[in-house]
């Protein structure tokens, strides 16, 4: 089934919706509602359920944009679609600014300085004179097309519904590129994305400046339908409330957004209508079913609804690659002194407050070269290769690439000069396919910007890119696995899964820490046989590995590490007879 | 004579992977038993399911009553206690808090004389009882860990790689402390890579690849074991 | 500027800070121990308060009865969840705890008030009721919830937050209320007028940061409390509960919410939502002192305060813009200096 039929098919009800006829009036104005807090919840999908970022803080959006939108046209008259721009843009750069203070918070700080200057534009909303203090602004213009007035619920209804739909699909849109991928790693740590040259705060605050602006959006079109914008609705109530939606309709899914509006505000309806009838009209009753709902749904149904009802309707929207899109442009070979080796390690040091990690290491790898790190846990080698990457940076030394000294730049540069790893501990995203988490490895690779993607101009780009990946999986022997999602395959396929994600990147030197660990023996097999082609066709491995059998096979050289030392250097021969490295492996014990 | 642990047809699954396949194992009373394997090949896992860390199918019985489903409190009640591979100190606390917390669970009479104990064991601790567990270093903060372990007076003492990231002369001190312990009257529960230090002091032991276990028997057998020898013991030694 | 007005101003923020304070102390200690960031201890503060001024009215306050509603819930998820080794004595236990001890506490809040009694038992008794609901509420929304991520405890601290607030408003109304003074003694010093109130809130959460620090540093439970807020899985290894540690952090926490209330409301009006406005100024305490550091945390509430009164002085407009502002600079001062280097947290 196509991807856009269900969208057709939802797109195609809502049109028909209002035209049922003796359909309640009420109803519309319900579904405009929805429509409005479906648009701030999809920006909240993107921003906390996909990228990891929690805010409370988006009515505050919805504020800039409604109350942009209600100052310009009452003050200067002009038309509302000219003022729509205005409130994106001012939405957006609310956003730049305080995304700017606070993307880069990490865990709970984040959730916090959002409620935090929820709070305070709340208040500024409600203190400023020009925005009308607590009454705000009336008498705001409707919506017109042509001589369309657009005074009622259900004319206003086609634009807000046709705004959900187009929102929607840009966002499915986003997610399904190059920066979109790079978004759903964020949420599971940012060093492997460094790695192959995401700029983790960069994307942050582009999930954050994107919310923002859908929240605007919602703003804008409130600040029209209502005809007058007062800051209660732009408080921190609201913002949680926002939270609320996203979080009952499944923070993962960009539907999810639409279906919790469409639950939550339909459960405000009747509980405002139902509740006072049977208690009396006592307080706020529905406040108290709402809180305690929340906190029911969170401990029964912590996903949300959406994932749930899409479990039962099992559809499937395979995607196909193109095997035969194109090559991808190889990665900007760095031109450096062809003399020097390809990677030269020079009195590396690393210190962790008094533990000397990585203690004066010096070695080399060349081209065409496969040097193995060996030395008992704790000897320094994931430190060396952290070092190498630009995950850590040196205490003292040098490291350097072609000659060009690389310790202390950040990770994404050093991809660039194309060095690429793995990680002992597997850093793939479980809930993207085997293909996605690869394509991430040739995020430098592709050119189009979030902007194309959501309209799609970057289909090109995107069929080379995913060919590419595809190819890579093929090389690494896991076809077979290519749609699987990346979190239900053995330990040992994910490593190889990780290898394919680095041979994206066109490197020279592959780094591998521990890439045979929980394979089996023919799948060590088929690896070594991957190195070798791979060393015939001129690139470079390091690896870390404890499996004897397999480095002594392998390696062209041995560099072995002991409490941060190296110990020894040389061919697999001369390592196995070496006393040092027994004694080193052995322990005082042997 | 009856199993103090008795671990029979125990799987673990991290979400869909399964890490640990139909494994048992049994530990006895005054018993040094060691799992020794590769990184990645789930002998962490299997130790951190014994102890309730990780939820498991399969049956685990300690002392005689059937712990599979026991929350990790309950299991230390029994007597059971992991020292885990990352230590778990409470670092920002003294020495001498964390081996009070230790025990936590006995009265406060019983825990002095635990305390006698294990800084007779490690007179290291007794020296830096009054520093910040975080400031140790790696072999102070191991020797911590298993005494804070001990603090509580545990049947069977669980070790997760005990010679992590420490020297040889102080992975030889932490093993010969081990060997004082069966004489005490403390049975363990050895996990390690280190398979030549291991196999020199446990009484049993099992091999495990990718999950399950591939071998079992004596010690000193399984370390003559020449598949062992080659994949386990480093490189074979020079004729 | 005018010395008077200066003093004056400092003191009135230094009160406030003092209450300030307490709350982000408790507010560190809840979320060091349990991850949740306790939104609903301005309700903490509003149910004592009010429940001290209706009692000190004559009147039965609606939370003694919502202690005993929520204990009977707590009892039913108490017994769920040991359903698979139920044993006489566990259940004996949790009916002491959930169903006798607010009955008992109900009991006394409907037969006592017509006899009068002093300022004392009052006190007492609101903050036995506010204590019940405190442990109660860790063990209906948290505990079940405590293997989750803090984003997940934090949406259902909102809806716990916004629950309470709706039974605020059901049991106290939207009129505000205000209760009778500790103390009726005024002091001067110099230009500065001491009432007995502004010295009890001194005293108070002097005697209170004391009591704390000693049952932390020299109690096996306070360690307990440390420990677990450390390193949870080294805690449980220990065979410390996590619940009981939760449950120990939340009954503290409602009742220094309760007593922030009490000392508040012979001072200004509380109405049923005025709690939540007064827990967020902890918060910005807590939150500049990194939600790890008491001490900071303190300090930043005094400083928090301070601002505060002098901002109602110069710009009372734009008071709780300033107030909470504030924190920008300050999450701003703290993402340069410790780029956020976290790993796979879900």
């Amino acid at each position: 089934m196509p991807r856009w039929l269900p969208i057709l098919l939802f797109a195609a009800v809502m049109t028909a919706l209002p035209l049922i006829p003796g359909i309640p009036p009420f109803w519309i104005v319900l579904l405009d509602n929805i429509g409005l807090a479906a648009l701030v919840a999809m920006g909240l999908v993107l921003l906390t359920g996909v990228g990891g970022l929690t805010s409370f803080g988006q009515a505050a959006f919805c504020g800039f944009g409604a109350y942009t939108t209600a100052y310009i046209t009452t003050v200067y008259g002009i038309s509302p679609w000219l003022a729509l721009p205005a409130s994106l843009v001012v939405a957006g750069i609310a956003a730049v600014l305080l995304g700017l203070m606070t993307v880069r918070l990490s865990g709970h700080y984040l959730p916090l300085g959002t409620i935090a200057w929820g709070i305070a534009l709340y208040y500024l909303f409600s203190k400023l004179d020009f925005l009308g203090r607590n009454d705000g602004i009336s008498r705001i213009p409707p919506l017109s097309i042509g001589s369309v007035e657009m005074f009622d619920p259900d004319t206003i209804y086609f634009v807000i519904w046709a705004m959900v739909l187009i929102s929607a699909v840009l966002t499915m849109n986003l997610l399904d590129s190059r920066t979109g991928r790079a978004i759903r790693a964020l949420r599971r740590g940012h060093v492997a994305a460094e790695a192959f040259g995401v700029q983790t705060a960069r994307a942050k605050l582009l999930v954050f400046i994107y919310a923002a602006v859908l929240a605007g959006l919602s703003g804008w079109l409130y600040a029209h339908f209502q005809r007058n914008v007062n800051p209660t609705p732009f408080g921190p109530q609201a913002g949680i409330e926002y939270l609320f939606i996203a979080v009952v309709g499944g923070a993962g899914y960009v539907w999810g957004g639409v279906l919790g509006a469409a639950i939550v505000i339909i459960l405000k309806e009747v509980l405002q209508g139902y509740l006072p009838l049977l208690f009396g009209g006592q307080g706020q009753l529905e406040i108290i079913v709402f809180g305690i709902l929340l906190v029911v749904l969170l401990q029964l149904a912590p996903g949300g609804v959406w994932p749930w009802l899409a479990n039962l309707v099992p559809l499937k929207f395979r995607r196909t690659v193109t095997r035969n899109a194109g090559g991808l442009p190889a990665r900007e070979r760095v031109g450096g002194s062809t003399a020097a080796p390809l990677l030269k390690v020079e009195r590396a040091r690393k210190q962790f407050g008094g533990v000397v990690a990585v203690n004066d290491v010096s070695f080399e790898v060349n081209a065409a070269e496969i040097v193995a790190l060996i030395g008992p846990n704790g000897a320094g080698k994931s430190t060396t290769f952290n070092l190498i990457t630009g995950i850590l940076t040196t205490t003292g030394g040098r490291i350097e690439v072609h000659g060009k000294p690389v310790d202390n730049t950040p990770p994404q540069e050093v991809v660039k000069l194309g060095i690429a790893r793995t990680f002992q501990h597997v850093k793939l995203v479980p809930d993207m396919t085997v293909l996605e988490n690869v394509a991430i490895g040739a995020h430098l690779r592709g050119r189009s910007s979030a902007v194309a993607s959501m309209l799609r101009f970057d289909r090109g780009d995107e069929a080379k890119l995913l060919a590419e990946a595809a190819r890579q999986i093929e090389r690494v022997g896991l076809g077979a696995e290519i749609d699987q999602l990346a979190g239900s395959l053995s330990l040992g396929q994910q490593r190889v899964v990780e290898i394919a994600r680095a041979l994206c990147a066109d490197p020279e030197l592959l780094l591998l820490d521990e890439p045979a660990a929980g394979l089996r023996h023919m799948e060590k097999q088929r690896l070594a046989a991957l190195l070798r082609q791979l060393k015939d066709s001129g690139m470079s491995v390091l690896l870390v590995e404890h499996d004897m059998g397999f480095v002594m096979d392998l390696a062209d050289r041995i560099v072995v590490l002991d409490f941060g030392t190296r110990i020894a250097e040389g061919t697999p021969d001369a390592i196995k007879t070496n006393p040092d490295v027994i004694k080193a492996y052995l322990g005082a014990l042997a | 004579m009856t199993a103090l642990l008795s671990v029979s047809g125990v799987s673990v699954s991290y979400g869909k992977v399964e890490a640990v396949r139909n494994v048992s194992l049994e530990v006895r009373t005054r018993e040094i038993v060691t799992v020794v394997g590769a990184n990645g090949a789930g002998k962490t896992t299997l130790l951190s399911a014994a102890m309730g860390v990780l939820p498991l199918k399969g049956r685990v019985t300690f002392d005689g009553i059937d712990v599979a489903r026991l929350d990790i409190e309950d299991r230390v009640a029994a007597g059971l206690s992991l020292v885990p591979e990352h230590r778990e100190l409470f670092a920002t606390m003294t020495v001498e808090d964390n081996l009070e917390l230790g025990a936590f669970r006995i009265a406060k009479s019983i825990a002095a004389q635990s305390q006698e104990r294990v800084y007779g064991l490690f007179p290291r601790l007794k020296e830096r009882r009054k520093q910040l567990a975080g400031t140790l270093s790696g072999g102070e903060q191991q020797m911590l860990a298993m005494g804070r372990a001990l603090m509580g007076a545990p049947k069977l003492l669980m070790l997760d790689e005990p010679s992590l990231g420490l020297a040889p002369i102080i992975v030889a001190d932490i093993f010969r402390i081990v060997g004082e312990l069966r004489e005490a009257g403390v049975s363990v529960l050895l996990v390690e890579q280190n398979a030549k230090a291991a196999l020199g002091i446990a009484d049993r032991a099992y091999v495990m690849e990718l999950g399950e276990f591939v071998l079992d028997g004596p010690a000193s057998e399984v370390a003559r074991n020449e598949a062992v020898v080659a994949s386990y013991l480093g490189f074979s030694h020079p004729a | 500027m005018n010395t008077t007005i200066l003093l004056f101003l400092l003191q009135d923020g230094v009160t406030n800070g003092a209450i300030y304070a307490l709350l982000g102390l408790a507010l560190v200690l809840v979320f060091a121990v349990t991850r949740v960031i306790l939104i609903p201890q301005g309700e903490f503060i509003t149910f004592g308060a009010l429940t001290y001024a209706t009692l000190s009215a004559g009147g039965v306050p609606g939370t003694a009865q919502l202690a005993l509603v929520m204990g009977l819930v707590a009892f039913g998820f108490e017994l769920f969840s040991v359903r698979k080794s139920l044993h006489l004595a566990k259940v004996v236990r949790a009916a002491l705890i959930y169903i006798a001890f607010p009955a008992v506490v109900l009991a006394l809040a409907t037969w006592l008030p017509a006899h009068k009694p002093g300022v004392a038992v009052n006190i007492a008794l609101s903050l036995l009721i506010v204590a019940a609901i405190g442990l109660f509420l860790y063990r209906i929304a948290f505990q079940p919830l405590a293997h989750t991520s803090v984003l997940v405890l934090l949406i259902a601290s909102v809806g716990c937050h916004l629950a309470l607030q709706g039974f605020g408003l059901v049991f106290f109304g939207a009129e505000g209320l205000r209760g009778p003074p500790l103390s009726d003694v005024t002091l001067t010093a110099g230009p500065l007028l001491f009432t007995g109130q502004s010295l009890a809130v001194y005293g108070i959460t002097l005697a209170l940061m004391a009591a704390l620090w000693l049952f932390f540093g020299f109690t096996r439970y306070g360690k307990a409390l440390r420990a677990t807020a450390v390193n949870r899985l080294g805690a449980r290894l220990v065979g410390i509960r996590t619940s009981l540690s939760g449950q120990i952090a939340f009954l503290l926490a409602s009742v220094i919410g309760a007593i922030s209330g009490i000392l508040i409301v012979p001072i200004t009006t509380l109405y049923y939502d005025t709690g939540f406005l007064i827990g967020l100024k902890g918060f910005v305490a807590a939150i500049i002192g990194g939600l790890v550091s008491y001490p900071l945390t303190a300090v930043a509430a005094i400083v928090v305060g301070i601002v505060e009164s002098f901002s109602s002085f110069y710009a009372s407009n734009y008071k709780e813009v300033i107030v909470f502002t504030l924190i920008l600079p300050v999450l701003v001062l703290r993402s340069l200096a410790a780029p956020a280097v976290e790993e796979e947290k879900d």
